[in-house]
């Protein structure tokens, strides 16, 4: 598997994915699963290092919203390509929530969903191991401008259609 | 109609190259056709019995004659001289080589044309009653809202791989002929009590395997609102809507085991939710979309009915043509002209490269350049002078466009079946042809009234069966065919689905089955009753006993 970051290309995994099982590390950045989230929250919030939180894509984002601010890192599920539900927890997260830290696509990530990815706010993704990272980011720019508002904060088709007239950004 | 701006030129344009890439990558091996799949699928390419089919978006239904004559063309040049309008106004083309496909794509958008959306578990092209605009009992011109819901759905980020496909219709009339009770979101133009003008919105119609009808969800939603409500609606679905089976995901489903009023209440939390972040539409772009609707340049003009009535007398295939295939306009002295697609023995909904160039210049020479297309498969001129429908009747009739059958019995919707699909349990084509010849005659077509059979060749429902005042499903049984009859089902405000009146028939049956249910109907109606009054006065029962007492 590989990393990468929308603006920044291939990065090194920083952060100890752990298991439910195994003992915490002290000071690590860790991502645990919802189920040890749920059962060892109090420790979790307590304990040194970054927490990143993997959120099943069955789970509101409404669930975890006033914890948002001890989570650096929300891992975001795509069991398959097509499973989609993800892509409303990463708006709700950032637009709703509020949620500033990192939001990473796990799974099924393949290249011709990055760009709809990003534009719900997700910023990191987990890449198949062969994947070509570089042809992999031309993605993001296949489209100038799009018609939604999103989570990406860029300025509609609409709103640029009619920035003259009403001063808009 | 909407003309593209350089936003809209430049997003199809780069779409196309997208795809150019992807179709790039599949021929060199780099994906896998399991891989290429779903990146296809969003942009309306299918693999079908015998080749690649390419699905292309005609958005509510409405065409220039500039475009058309680019479906000829294209028809002409990458495919086999003709293309086959759906029962959701796109039109396919069945023969492409997928080598070709970006090419036409490219030749699309340089029509403001695409294929975005057109298959896929997205939100699908949006369409729109066929008379919009022009229909006498319209409340509000539905167009402007459909454009602006096109643009909307557009590749939306976060409803791009949804449960299952997703489609939305929508009417300003007081009559539904966009059968919007049987889309996921159906949604009807209408006047509350204050005289404001707004949505009435209906989720959860569909057909398929589980036929169903739409609930209304909201009975009156500002105009301004749609968006942020659409979304809310979409955002539920998205997280809520089933994905372990992939004939529950349809939001029906969603609707039918949560209970309306319980996704109502979900819906409205979200929409109360979402409404603070939600980038609401300038109304300048409302404005915008709006003015590429105004009406062409009519001429004042008076009915010419004691014309018509001299001219009728004296031609009557033109007496015939005129009173099953045109509709009243709300302009004095214009006339809607509908142009069956469904030649008697012919196959509903195809249409030669040669005609397709015919009808646009018609358009051009006796319209404002704009041709419809309807979700029962056939084609409109919308603004026809009265005065010179007669001219332009004799003009279908030296291309074979002048089939007096519109809304009558050989006015047949039909998918394409076992000739052509993948997904076919049986053919479709060869019976829709062989009851428009059974019943070929136009004198008693017109006594028998209005009659809408529908064909499917698939529990899928693409012909739309579960609503035809007489429905037939094809299915296979141990290697041969068998046509499943319904009657009773309709689509329209008054919707219902139609009942099974019992055991199949073989390939051979079906033609007669048919005609005894049209004799039953004969023997047995009132005067101006037409067949689905009848059915829904008397029941089944008397269908019932003359289809099987002898048996």
């Amino acid at each position: 598997m590989q990393l990468l970051k929308k603006d920044q290309g291939l990065i090194e995994e920083t952060w100890v994915h752990c298991t439910d099982l195994e003992p915490l590390p002290v000071s690590e950045n860790i991502i645990v699963g919802y189920g040890r989230w749920l059962n060892e929250q109090e420790t979790l919030l307590k304990r040194n290092g970054l927490l990143g939180l993997e959120l099943p894509n069955d789970v509101s984002p409404a669930d975890i919203s006033d914890k948002l601010d001890h989570l650096s890192l929300i891992l975001l599920d795509f069991p398959a390509f097509n499973d989609g539900r993800a892509y409303s927890q990463a708006q709700l997260l950032r637009n709703r929530y509020g949620f500033k830290g990192e939001l990473r696509a796990s799974g099924h990530v393949l290249r011709d969903q990055l760009a709809f990815m990003a534009r719900c706010g997700i910023d990191c993704f987990e890449l198949p191991l062969h994947a070509p990272a570089q042809e992999w980011s031309k993605a993001f720019s296949d489209f100038s401008n799009m018609y939604q508002g999103a989570a990406d904060g860029f300025a509609t088709i609409a709103q640029k259609r009619h920035l003259d007239q009403t001063g808009a950004e | 109609m909407y003309q593209y701006d350089g936003f809209d030129q430049e997003f199809v344009r780069q779409r196309s190259a997208q795809f150019r890439d992807q179709v790039k990558r599949r021929l060199s091996g780099a994906l896998s056709e399991a891989e290429f799949k779903p990146l296809r699928l969003m942009n309306g390419v299918y693999l079908e019995l015998h080749a690649y089919l390419l699905r292309v978006a005609i958005p509510y239904g409405t065409l220039s004659s500039q475009q058309l004559k680019r479906l000829a063309m294209i028809g002409r040049k990458w495919d086999r001289g003709y293309g086959h309008f759906t029962t959701r106004q796109n039109i396919q083309f069945n023969w492409p080589k997928l080598e070709d496909i970006p090419d036409m794509l490219d030749s699309l958008a340089e029509v403001e044309m695409h294929a975005i959306q057109t298959s896929g578990a997205c939100i699908r092209n949006v369409t729109a009653d066929q008379f919009s605009g022009v229909a006498k009992d319209e409340i509000e011109d539905p167009r402007p809202w459909a454009e602006i819901i096109r643009q909307w759905s557009s590749l939306h980020p976060e409803f791009t791989f949804l449960p299952r496909k997703f489609k939305v219709s929508i009417t300003g009339s007081s009559e539904d002929r966009a059968a919007i009770k049987v889309h996921d979101i159906g949604l009807a133009l209408k006047k509350n009590d204050h005289g404001d003008i707004g949505f009435e919105v209906m989720v959860g119609g569909g057909q398929g395997r589980t036929p169903m009808l739409a609930q209304t969800i909201r009975d009156f939603l500002p105009k301004s609102e749609i968006l942020p409500y659409l979304e809310a609606i979409m955002r539920v679905y998205n997280q809520f809507g089933r994905r372990d089976n992939k004939y529950k995901a349809r939001i029906k489903i969603l609707v039918h085991e949560t209970g309306i009023e319980k996704l109502r209440s979900l819906v409205e939390a979200e929409y109360e939710a979402l409404r603070a972040s939600f980038i609401d539409l300038p109304q300048a772009e409302v404005s915008r979309i709006q003015n590429f609707f105004t009406a062409p340049p009519y001429q004042n003009l008076e009915d010419q009915e004691a014309l018509l009535n001299q001219q009728a007398q004296q031609n009557t295939g033109f007496g015939q043509w005129l009173q099953a295939n045109r509709t009243g306009h709300k302009q004095p002295g214009y006339a809607v002209v509908t142009i069956s697609l469904k030649p008697i023995g012919g196959i509903p909904g195809d249409i030669s490269s040669d005609q397709m160039d015919y009808v646009a210049d018609l358009s051009e020479r006796y319209g404002f350049g704009e041709i419809r297309v309807t979700h029962e498969q056939n084609l409109v001129l919308p603004d026809i002078r009265q005065d010179q429908l007669f001219d332009l009747y004799q003009d279908l009739v030296s291309q074979g466009l002048a089939t007096a059958n519109a809304g009558l019995i050989s006015d047949i919707i039909s998918c394409p079946g076992m000739d052509y699909c993948a997904l076919a349990t049986a053919r479709s084509i060869p019976i829709a042809q062989a009851l428009s010849r059974r019943f070929e005659d136009i004198t008693s077509q017109q006594n028998i009234g209005p009659l809408k059979i529908k064909i499917s060749g698939c529990i899928n429902a693409c012909g739309h069966h579960h609503v035809g005042h007489i429905g037939i499903l094809g299915l296979e049984r141990k290697g041969e065919e068998h046509y499943q009859l319904s009657l009773g089902g309709h689509a329209g405000f008054e919707a219902s689905i139609g009942k099974i009146v019992g055991p199949s028939f073989k390939e051979h049956q079906i033609v007669d089955a048919v005609e005894t249910v049209v004799q039953t109907y004969l023997d047995l109606r009132t005067e101006d009753e037409i067949f689905l009054d009848t059915y829904r006065r008397l029941g089944d029962t008397p269908f019932k006993e003359a289809l099987y007492a002898a048996a």
